[in-house]
């Protein structure tokens, strides 16, 4: 028998009460628990369990209303901005934060990116950019780096064929609207505490009606990579950073 | 006595939109239905509403996905070539039970074809148009008045069946002035609480607007069985058509929205010299009046049904299928962009008589 007693013991790292008590489907070492797990402890710090929405897109993260215990719509492939935009137009004093994967926000949805970003919509995207189609297998994503490769680019994403990877913060940093975009990680302790604080002040503004805030983290697949977790985290420091700049894109 | 007013088509269902309580639109501009957008984008904006052009049909339709799960009374409108994009987002919307009204104000193709009016749209309006099994009510006015009726009416069926609701129209209908009646304004009293909608779980437990079954305990056939109970409810309670000169008729047009219209003047004209024409008339083209139409097929002086349309023959397959062989069905149909007259029309018909 163990002698140490619970009653003695505090509890210093609990689960966020705003989450649901169940396992996450994700790989081991999948970004998108870290950032997931942020978002929760953050919703508990803001005390906005009970007013706001969730939206999940079509990608690994499809499922995400299983883990937050808050109210969360689906939208299709890409719609999360416009779904976004009709829930916040009804209901402009709930929070609304969007969770997109990369094939989801700058393929199939950029139109919707960057027209949400370009009006301003008051209501803030997280942004997982992972560099590759995880659900489907693998596929080349519109982020996936010159070279990498993936179950449709087999000798490497060749840049002459199909292009440069797209920066999505720069791009949406030169609109006029946008209040706050930032790019970050979740490489190591430091980096995830950077990424919950970029997150949490992107609520903040939303909540102060500052506008449109995106935060983009980038994030490690592992599977699809064929990389071990803590190979993945080399993975993204010594190549995707090198292209996926860290930093404050906009701030007003 | 509620005072008369003169409207176009498609201004009689933008303000029959507000008398409805609806006060978010969303939309991208296509021809022939710009007036909704004109109208609407000042009616809202006085109002206090929502007014908002997108970036595409898709982003559009998407829009209206989130005001639904928000619980607002939202409408969309396009024609033809958009209403091809806005399919994507009425099947989310029909799968997740979410409740809007959809305009769609018919214009030639297969293409950009033309800006002229058309009802080439009925087998994607009424057979699902986009992917899955699902419906949508669709009502088809053949009048400024019914613009405005029916697009009150497509608000309440769609809320109390949590379904989309089509204005199924074209361009004559939405373009042609008449006098009508406006209906009464309603009050945010009379619009039904909803206890399904997001904004925030205060005091409840949380909603989700999904769309998606993964699970064998949640399993995606369960939401076809609720969707296939609520279509069958539908086909039996929420028919509507209009019978004219039926009750003695030896031929029977079938027509609805601006061909009635026409089929209307020739049946005047066909009873002058003594030919008892009559015309059955769907409102619901989904749900659709088989029962009804069928009763007439068995009537024994009924000789044939003539079936009048502005496309190659789509609401024929359902006429048939109503008529299930009991009489003849004939066919007329010009492709639209081009809108046939009573000679025309008549002329047709007598080489079945
Ligand atoms: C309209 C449509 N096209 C394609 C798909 C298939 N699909 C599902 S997820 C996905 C890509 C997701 O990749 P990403 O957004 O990068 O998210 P991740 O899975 O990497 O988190 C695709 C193409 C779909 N569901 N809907
Ligand atoms: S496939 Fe990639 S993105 Fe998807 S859960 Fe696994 S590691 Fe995460």
């Amino acid at each position: 028998m163990n002698n140490v007693s619970e009653k003695n013991l505090e509890k210093v790292f609990t689960r966020p009460k705003s989450m649901i008590e169940t396992e996450f489907h994700y790989c081991p070492g999948c970004s998108h628990q870290i950032v997931h797990r942020l978002i929760g402890e953050i919703i508990d710090e803001l005390g906005i369990q009970d007013n706001i929405i969730g939206i999940a897109p079509v990608g690994c993260a499809v499922l995400a209303y299983d883990y937050w215990d808050i109210d969360m719509s689906e939208a299709a492939h890409g719609r999360v901005p416009a779904v976004a935009t009709g829930l916040k137009r009804v209901k402009p004093d709930t929070l609304v934060f969007g969770y997109q994967g990369d094939g989801d926000l700058a393929a199939i949805g950029m139109a919707e990116t960057i027209h949400a970003a370009n009006r301003g919509e008051n209501f803030t995207i997280i942004f997982i950019n992972n560099a590759i189609y995880g659900m489907t297998g693998g596929q080349m994503a519109p982020t996936t780096l010159p070279g990498q490769i993936t179950s449709t680019t087999p000798y490497g994403r060749d840049v002459s064929d199909v292009g440069y990877p797209i920066k999505v913060c720069e791009l949406l940093a030169t609109l006029a609207t946008p209040a706050y975009i930032e790019r970050t990680t979740i490489t190591t302790p430091k980096n995830v505490l950077k990424t919950k604080k970029a997150i949490k002040k992107a609520f903040q503004y939303q909540i102060d009606k500052k506008g449109y805030s995106f935060i983009e983290v980038v994030s490690s697949c592992p599977t699809r990579w064929g990389l071990s977790p803590i190979d993945s985290f080399k993975w993204i420091e010594e190549n995707m950073l090198k292209f996926f700049k860290p930093g404050v894109f906009k701030d007003f | 006595m509620a005072k008369k007013v003169l409207m176009k088509g498609n201004e009689a269902m933008s303000e029959a939109a507000i008398i409805a309580g609806c006060r978010h639109y969303f939309g991208y501009p296509i021809t022939p239905q710009n007036e909704v957008a004109a109208y609407l984008s000042k009616r809202l904006t006085d109002l206090g509403g929502v007014f908002l052009q997108a970036e595409s049909e898709v982003s559009a339709v998407n829009m209206v996905f989130g005001a639904s799960a928000a619980g607002a009374r939202v409408m969309t409108s396009s024609s033809s070539p958009g209403m091809s994009l806005k399919q994507e987002g009425i099947s989310y919307l029909a799968a997740g039970s979410l409740p809007c009204v959809v305009a769609n104000v018919m214009r030639a193709g297969p293409g950009l074809g033309n800006i002229t009016p058309s009802q080439a749209d009925y087998f994607q309006s009424t057979k699902g148009g986009g992917h899955g099994d699902y419906h949508i009510i669709c009502l088809a006015p053949n009048s400024v008045q019914e613009m405005a009726d029916l697009t009150v009416l497509a608000f309440d069926l769609a809320d109390k069946y949590l379904i989309p609701s089509m204005i199924l129209t074209d361009g004559m209908v939405g373009q042609m002035l008449e006098e009508i009646t406006l209906p009464e304004y309603k009050t945010p009293d009379d619009l039904p609480e909803k206890d399904w909608v997001l904004g925030g779980a205060k005091g409840r437990e949380r909603n989700i607007a999904r769309t998606l079954w993964l699970y064998p305990e949640d399993a995606v056939e369960k939401n076809n069985i609720l969707l296939q109970e609520r279509y069958a409810y539908l086909q039996e309670n929420e028919i509507r058509f209009e019978e004219y000169l039926l009750d003695d008729a030896e031929y029977i047009f079938t027509a609805f929205g601006i061909s009635s219209r026409i089929c209307k003047g020739a049946i005047t004209r066909l009873r002058e010299s003594g030919i008892k024409a009559g015309l059955f008339r769907p409102i619901t083209v989904w749900p659709f009046p088989y029962k009804a139409l069928e009763k007439y097929s068995l009537n024994k002086q009924v000789k044939f049904f003539f079936d009048v349309e502005l496309n190659a023959g789509q609401m024929l397959e359902d006429v048939k299928l109503a008529v299930n062989g009991n009489k003849p069905v004939h066919f007329y149909g010009r492709f639209g962009g081009y809108v046939p007259g009573i000679g025309e029309i008549i002329d047709e018909f007598n080489k079945y008589v």
